[in-house]
């Protein structure tokens, strides 16, 4: 099995994975059904920095910094978000199927999201009221946990469940409600993930709420590690574990939340890429969650990458994550079995 | 160096399921907790390491009242080894031993030089320094074991808390975690271990503390408290303890009566 054995192994690692997602960055710029030469491309991010003679026309500054570069961090920070919150949870859980909506976060966000596109509703409307029922979904998963299970965390596992059934049914009663020709749809697409709405506001409130939940993960990185032999192992080492739990829970969901309300349901993604960077970087969590947050940005901006090249509105970004998560997931099955059981 | 003074558990009042226990471990001693499933032993472990707040009674760590004790200053001061570590992920050695130093973490920091050395140094002590880079999950029990026990070497602490360090090991391993243990408390550590072979007793502890439906029975050297009469009682079945001759000294052993009605 390819775990990382050799010391400076995981700075090799990271360096590449920078570099793939650097190179990456600057090409997808060039992907789309507006063609610009890369030249332009270089010349209108420069040119807001140092002092370039403008040759291209406004429609192409607009389309470079208005739709493809908010588009493309998007694409980074959600990737990223969405795995560094599984890795987070699959460390936490000690479950390698633990993915970042365990605890209910995209049923209650889903069902948000519904519930304004029944009249409508603006972007704003909709991605609030997403991130409200997301938080909510949450804080009711703990609470069930909390009333009826004192510390345990199989008993917050079960009650994510519950708390996720119980959304997932409220969203259906959303639909069957909804108009089918213009709100059904609407939701329908929202529930598939698009980062096609996606726009530089968005940027702005992802990008404090990424910095925040990073910050909070990175000050208990080494803490958040010991959980991963178990709570009681965790408490004998000298860590306040209850503490603990609480910060995973709350980033992880600042995170997912803010990615599911921009760019709505992105499946599997969040799962399967904390696998991948185990193989390259080993299990332990501070490298682990480093590894899972470029996979992840490489990850998901190559697949919104092919969805824009086939063209806008083919296909939507969820599905195809799925799509592409679930074959990548048995592969790494067959690789990684020894090391689950 | 621990002193448990009348501790009292219950889950639910009218059931207690530790009533007035009092024992203590000195520096350099091991000491064998005995007795049935179900007794408490579990219990009294997770009250020693925090993870229960006793309803009663008080527990001394260094002269240290326990429950006014960080977890972060407790885990200085005692270390646990558990019976088999739920790690679900390939972790390396070295980093499940780099797990022990947490508690000297300042908040936010980074591992420094020092932390490095008390795993090389934990390592070392156990002669595992050659599995450093290897995955967890791919070692044999005997080995977990050990590197379990690096682990709480790591914590630089005198007192070990060992959940039953030999189940689910073949006889050689049991041997040598036995080894292990005397040669730690050689060299000054205390040892707090429970143990489903009251061989183990006379084979390597200093104390023997026999527990029965959440009470210590009685406590002593092992040449004092494990006694045919005290083992016939704590397991509700006969067993006689008897004198063997190996060729160069005599150890006591625990025979269970198969045959008797």
């Amino acid at each position: 099995m390819a775990v990382a054995r050799k010391r400076g192994r995981f700075w090799t690692v990271m360096a590449i994975l920078a570099i793939a997602l650097i190179i990456l960055f600057f090409a997808s710029f060039l992907i789309g059904r507006y063609p610009i030469a890369p030249a332009a491309v270089w010349d209108i991010i420069c040119s807001h920095f140092i002092n370039i003679p403008v040759y291209w026309d406004a429609t192409m500054e607009q389309v470079v910094l208005q739709v493809r570069l908010p588009r493309i961090l998007l694409g980074i920070l959600v990737g990223g978000a969405l795995s560094i919150s599984g890795a987070s949870y699959q460390t936490l859980f000690k479950n390698p199927m633990a993915s970042p909506d365990l605890l209910g976060v995209s049923a209650g966000a889903g069902f948000g999201a519904s519930l304004v596109m029944l009249d409508g509703g603006t972007w704003w409307q909709i991605q609030s009221s997403a991130f409200l029922f997301g938080i909510i979904a949450v804080l009711a998963a703990w609470l069930i946990s909390r009333v009826f299970g004192g510390q345990n965390i199989t008993v917050l596992v079960l009650a994510g469940i519950v708390v996720s059934s119980f959304f997932q049914s409220l969203l259906s009663i959303v639909k069957t409600l909804a108009d089918t020709d213009d709100a059904l749809p609407s939701i329908t697409f929202w529930l598939m993930g698009s980062l096609g709405r996606a726009n530089a506001d968005d940027v702005l409130v992802m990008l404090p709420a990424t910095v925040i939940s990073l910050a909070l993960l990175f000050f208990f990185r080494y803490q958040i590690d010991t959980l991963a032999a178990g709570e009681a192992e965790a408490a004998s080492m000298g860590v306040n574990v209850p503490l603990v739990k609480v910060v995973v829970i709350v980033s992880s969901t600042l995170l997912t939340v803010s990615a599911v309300s921009i760019c709505g349901i992105i499946g599997w993604i969040g799962m399967v890429v904390p696998h991948i960077a185990r193989l390259l970087v080993g299990a332990s969590y501070t490298k682990l969650a480093a590894a899972s947050f470029l996979v992840g940005g490489l990850f998901l901006l190559i697949i919104d990458n092919v969805i824009r090249a086939i063209g806008v509105g083919t296909l939507p970004l969820g599905v195809l994550t799925s799509l592409i998560g679930t074959p990548v997931f048995v592969v790494l099955l067959s690789k990684a079995r020894k090391a689950w059981l | 160096m621990l002193e448990i003074n009348n501790l009292q558990y219950w889950y639910k009042p009218r059931r207690p399921v530790l009533k007035e226990i009092s024992f203590s471990v000195k520096r350099g001693q091991i000491a064998c907790l005995l007795g049935p499933n179900g007794t408490g032993k579990t219990t009294l472990l997770r009250c020693l390491l925090g993870l229960q707040a006793p309803r009663g009674g008080s527990v001394f760590l260094d002269g240290k009242n326990m429950s006014h004790l960080s977890a972060k200053k407790r885990a200085r001061l005692m270390a646990y080894v558990p019976q088999s570590s739920g790690l679900a992920f390939p972790y390396e050695v070295r980093e499940i031993v780099l797990m022990g130093r947490v508690a000297y973490l300042s908040p936010g920091g980074a591992h420094k030089d020092t932390d490095r050395q008390a795993v090389f140094d934990a390592m070392e002590k156990l002669e595992i320094e050659h599995l450093a880079k290897r995955s967890f999950q791919e070692l044999s029990g005997g080995e977990r074991q050990m590197v379990l026990v690096a682990r709480a070497l790591a914590q630089q602490s005198d007192l070990l808390i060992m959940d039953e360090p030999t189940a689910n090991l073949d006889y050689s391993n049991q041997v040598k975690i036995l080894k292990t243990i005397k040669h730690l408390s050689a060299q000054g550590y205390g040892i707090l271990m429970t143990s489903h072979y009251p061989d183990h007793a006379f084979l390597a502890c200093d104390n023997a503390v026999l527990m029965r439906d959440g009470r210590v029975m009685i406590q002593g050297t092992p040449e004092e408290a494990v006694t045919s009469e005290s083992l016939t009682k704590l397991y509700e079945t006969p067993v006689e303890v008897s004198e063997a001759l190996t060729s160069y000294e005599k150890v006591k052993v625990c025979i269970p009566l198969l045959g008797c009605p």
